[in-house]
């Protein structure tokens, strides 16, 4: 099997048993041309057409490849989604003038016509958060130099959605929090962080669940503030996150080693044996075994990282993989053989 | 609404009551008549953001159902339309997303509130596009000539006012070079 995973599934970057990624991502609209949910289709093709000539003009040592979304297969798409290259709603039916430019490492991705004209994206490994804004900064200065942005010097970049407005800045970091699931400290933290204007979703943004105990946590404000104090600001909460993450493990291992033994031996065992397995049953397992890992409960090293082996049970990935289209329970047979295989070292 | 002259906010009892605040808590609903003060320091507006219920899922309703809204006065501001683009406040109001980018200056009277609401702030203090401070002078210019010409339009003087288009539009033309 070629995995395909991106760089920043690798698992290096500070924090990075807990912090998963960092993203930054700057939402950016092109001066006097309607918003892309009200734009015609000579609008639409223009827009596409001069971002395509921008990322064109850039220089090689960027890397980035411009793709129109509908010179791409479905699943092509969907595997983008699930690696988190671009959003659920870039990949939705019906496409029309969406394209999508990316980079060889996958950690930069340019959306074009989701919700704004531009969605400029850069995702590093581990707790990079500032990191990730100067590289999305200088990708900014460059499109830049070929398109009229939309501004205004009191509201700053003007975006399609107002909760977007000023910097166009979301900073994200995926997170996985499974001691402070387990004991019960989960809700009264992201009750805390939404009194701080910072969002908690699940693992594919908006609407979508936190299966595998993986959060992503975000700035909710977008205007007033500089790009440097929400990264900052952003960085500072997640610290004490994984802090709090950090002592609930220390608590787990210290308390309950035998009852987390138990549970993680039991994962592993189910991982390693079972034959069907749904897609929200392999990361509540993977979620345990990681857990177990980084806890010292289980002592071989894993052959891949937690965001490589969450790919894996992904339906689309799992497609890709086999060549073809799967049915739910084809997937889930695939998935568990996967799983094994891998885990295992026997693929 | 009431339509009672002589309602009086159930809150301060000073001021007359315009705004119909209804809160349903844990599905118990509760009708209170308030004036627009009172209605603000309620604060309709504290939303527990969880994954099912973001601030973008709710804008809709926030716009449309919030008290300001509610007053007689500003639910003319629904029918305002963008110059530019021709979306109505009503359809930012359903939708939570503007038209274009010209929207934000055509709706600055209803927006402000709501950006101030958003993000607790109005003023940009991050990043501006490089090119962007060459034509400050030009954009001042152009934001005069549009406010010029709404006020044309709104005299119903439409061949003054088809001249500051026209003049705009040659400024924009040339600012494209």
């Amino acid at each position: 099997m070629n995995p395909g995973f991106s760089e920043w599934m690798e698992g290096t970057g500070p924090e990075s048993d807990i912090v998963l990624s960092s993203r930054v991502r700057l939402a950016r609209n092109v001066k006097g041309v309607p918003f892309p949910h009200r734009m015609n289709d000579e609008q639409g093709r223009r827009l596409l057409d001069s971002v395509e000539s921008a990322v064109n003009a850039m220089e090689p040592g960027w890397q980035v490849h411009f793709r129109r979304l509908q010179d791409m297969a479905p699943l092509e798409r969907q595997v983008l989604m699930e690696k988190h290259m671009v959003s659920p709603l870039l990949v939705q039916n019906p496409i029309r003038y969406e394209g999508v430019a990316l980079d060889q490492r996958e950690s930069i991705s340019i959306m074009v016509n989701e919700e704004d004209h531009l969605r400029v994206q850069v995702l590093l490994p581990g707790l990079q958060v500032e990191q990730a804004w100067q590289v999305a900064n200088k990708l900014d200065d460059v499109l830049e130099q070929h398109l009229d942005y939309a501004y205004d010097e009191t509201s700053g970049y003007l975006t399609a959605w107002p909760t977007n407005l000023g910097t166009g800045m979301r900073a994200s970091v995926m997170l996985h929090l499974p001691a402070l699931v387990i004991t019960r400290q989960a809700s009264q933290v992201f009750t805390t962080l939404a009194q701080l204007g910072i969002v908690v979703r699940g693992l594919y943004g908006e609407g979508s669940e936190a299966l595998g105990n993986i959060f992503q946590i975000s700035n909710q404000v977008s205007l007033g503030l500089t790009e440097d104090e929400l990264v900052h600001n952003l960085s500072v909460v997640v610290q004490q996150i994984v802090g709090r993450e950090r002592s609930a493990r220390e608590h787990l291992k210290s308390n309950a080693e035998l009852v987390m033994a138990d549970r993680v031996g039991r994962s592993w065992g189910i991982l390693t044996n079972a034959r069907i397995l749904t897609s929200d049953e392999a990361l509540r397992l993977l979620s345990d075994v990681k857990l177990g890992v980084d806890l010292g409960l289980i002592e071989e090293p894993l052959p891949y990282t937690f965001p490589q082996l969450t790919l894996m049970t992904r339906p689309s990935f799992l497609q890709m993989e086999a060549g073809r289209e799967l049915s739910a329970s084809e997937r889930d047979i695939i998935r568990a053989r996967t799983l094994r295989t891998h885990l295992l070292g026997q693929h | 609404m009431s339509e009672q002259e002589t309602q009086m906010c159930q809150r301060c009892g000073q001021r007359a009551a315009h705004v119909h605040f209804s809160r349903v808590v844990n599905g118990e609903k509760s009708d209170r008549f308030l004036c627009e003060d009172c209605a603000r320091e309620e604060g309709a507006f504290h939303f527990m953001l969880g994954p099912q219920f973001t601030v973008q899922h709710v804008l809709g309703g926030l716009i449309g159902n919030g008290p300001q809204m509610a007053n007689r006065e500003t639910q003319a501001a629904f029918e305002h339309s963008c110059p530019h683009c021709g979306y109505t406040y009503r359809k930012f109001a359903e939708s939570g997303r503007l038209g274009c980018d010209r929207c934000y200056e055509a709706f600055q009277n209803e927006l402000n509130p709501l950006i101030l609401r958003l993000h607790g702030r109005v003023q940009h203090r991050g990043k501006l596009p490089q090119r962007g401070a060459h034509d400050l002078s030009v954009r001042r210019e152009l934001d005069s000539l549009r406010e010029r010409m709404s006020e044309a339009i709104k005299r119903e003087a439409f061949e003054e006012a088809a001249e500051i288009r026209d003049q705009i539009r040659r400024i924009e033309g040339g600012q494209a070079e």
